[in-house]
């Protein structure tokens, strides 16, 4: 016969003390993460669902004084400077994260690694203003393309930080069972590697876009914001961010509750995107797999 | 049909080491051939090499003559991954897609090199899970079932069946049981008994009664070097040389 191990009663209470004290720590931290989080969403919705009606959906500003409109061309202008942004950033995002995890071993891979990391800390005012300098100055005005470049690059060095993180944990296995079927590399890095890593490397992209689609300063010198609708890529265009900047800093009362509203649709609309990504992503998933 | 296999001063290298010397080595068709020896003695690096697996690993690099049926391995002008393609290979560990269905393991090799006929890639699929001895066990959940929910046995046999589905003229085999259970190993080299009608199979082993049971031929390597290659019977009965005698009766290594 084999002795039964010793009982948890033997446990000292020093231990269970330890025990107790590191759990309740990880709750306490947990907590106070959350809260916040959540101040910020019960405050938005308190301040803002009281303007929020269908005109805010479906009619642009009224001039100053009147009561009244919405922010139907801001919210059509964010869509629409994410979508030049994703078009931009996704890809070349992905696509450096690649290199970086299947082919950057050497100078170059550091070299790229590093700027990508300088690049994450810029400030995106900056970015504004070289994205400023480069298209809007060239083409004397301000545009919708301008402000998707400049969130782009802002997305760029995130996703490829993240895609090459989430390569890097798939196991080397898995490529050398690809290259052994006569599977050419660049094919094994595009359908099994990031195949493989897609979930982490969706997760990643997602991240980098709730992150700029509230941005406001880079838009500042590039969408510059609109009071009417367009739909062009190369008028100025008004973004849901901005004009919460303009209806927050203005004297009216009226645009200060829409400021709210547009804040709180601002939210909603990322948490909408990232949701469906994320439902859209898991359909079809497999039993079992990992 | 498998195709014979020709190695003449083979030379692999990691980095400056030199891993495997002047290897010459003649494996027959059709047949299964056994590569034992102890760890680190460079008989998982000269499987490698016979696909160029080899060169996959930074730093690593090979030289020398092989010939795998007609085509000349380290030849001018040879594509790595023609050579994979009709070399193909079984790894230690089971290593199926994770994110993919049963079908889509066995498939992705067809599928990533262009082929696109449904119907044919169907039969493929059949026939290599059948040749495997999976089919039975799968045929019903194939597109339902993650390669990585089955069993490590299953798995190492999808991995198996994954490679056969490209129809190659060769299997390697790297220590393809060494991480499963008895009864998934016997189940293996059951399988690898049949699969020399079709193929002409090299497999490395550390387990000399393994080599004993499904090889017709057995080389011993020892440190980079090949000691002995004869009759699998020759070399556990009558071994001409004395290393190879100290190995199989477990001397050392």
């Amino acid at each position: 016969m084999h002795k039964p191990p010793e009982s948890p009663q033997t446990l000292s209470i020093w231990r269970r003390l330890t025990n107790h004290t590191a759990t309740g720590f990880a709750v306490v931290a947990a907590v106070l993460v959350i809260v916040p989080l959540l101040a910020i969403f019960v405050d938005l919705v308190m301040k803002g669902a009281s303007s929020f009606n269908l005109a805010f959906l479906t009619q642009t500003p009224k001039p100053p004084g009147e009561v009244g409109g919405g922010m139907a061309n801001a919210i059509v202008g964010t869509g629409l400077i994410l979508a030049v942004a994703s078009v931009l950033g996704l890809p070349l995002g992905i696509g450096c994260g690649i290199y970086l995890a299947e082919y950057g071993r050497g100078r170059s891979g550091d070299l790229i690694r590093f700027t990508a990391d300088v690049l994450n800390g810029i400030p995106s005012i900056v970015i504004g203003m070289a994205v400023y300098g480069l298209i809007v100055l060239r083409q004397k005005h301000f545009s919708a393309f301008s402000g998707g470049v400049a969130l782009g690059i802002m997305m760029i060095p995130t996703i490829a930080r993240a895609t090459e993180e989430m390569l890097l944990m798939v196991p080397n296995v898995v490529r050398e069972a690809a290259l052994g079927l006569g599977i050419p590399k660049w094919r094994t890095a595009l359908s099994i590697t990031l195949r493989t890593a897609s979930a982490g490397v969706i997760t990643g992209c997602m991240l980098a876009f709730a992150r700029v689609a509230g941005e406001t300063a880079p838009l500042l010198f590039t969408a510059f914001g609109n009071q009417f609708w367009n739909l062009k890529l190369n008028q100025p265009t008004a973004a849901l961010s901005l004009q919460v900047y303009t209806y927050g800093l203005s004297p009216y009362d009226d645009w200060h509750k829409q400021a709210w509203t547009g804040a709180l649709i601002l939210i909603v609309m990322i948490v909408g995107a990232v949701a469906a990504v994320r439902i859209v992503t898991s359909r079809g998933k497999l039993k079992g797999a990992s | 049909m498998g195709v014979g296999i020709e190695v003449r001063g083979l030379n692999a290298y990691y980095g400056k080491h030199l891993a495997l010397k002047s290897i010459d080595m003649t494996v027959p068709a059709n047949h299964v051939t056994a590569v034992i020896g102890p760890s680190g003695c460079g008989k998982s690096t000269f499987v490698r090499c016979l696909n160029r697996m080899h060169e996959t690993i930074p730093e690593a690099s090979a030289e020398g003559d092989v010939k795998v049926g007609d085509i000349s391995v380290y030849g001018e002008g040879t594509d790595p991954v023609e050579v994979r393609r009709r070399i193909g290979m079984v790894f230690q560990k089971p290593n199926p897609f994770p994110t993919m269905s049963i079908y889509d393991n066995v498939a992705a090799g067809l599928r990533l090199n262009g082929f696109r006929n449904r119907k044919q890639m169907d039969e493929l699929v059949e026939r290599s899970l059948k040749l495997s001895a999976l089919w039975d066990e799968v045929k019903d959940t194939l597109h339902k079932k993650s390669g990585a929910s089955l069993s490590g046995g299953q798995q190492q046999r999808l991995c198996i069946a994954r490679s056969l589905a490209v129809e190659p003229e060769v299997l390697l085999m790297d220590e393809p049981a060494s991480a499963l259970d008895p009864i998934s190993t016997s189940k293996i080299e059951e399988l690898i008994f049949q699969l020399k009608q079709h193929y002409t199979v090299v497999i490395v082993t550390h387990n000399m009664q393994q080599a004993a049971r499904v090889a017709e031929l057995t080389g011993f390597f020892l440190m980079g070097s090949l000691i002995e290659y004869d009759k699998t019977e020759k070399i556990f009965t009558a071994p001409a040389d004395k290393r190879t005698e100290d190995y199989i009766t477990g001397r050392f290594g």
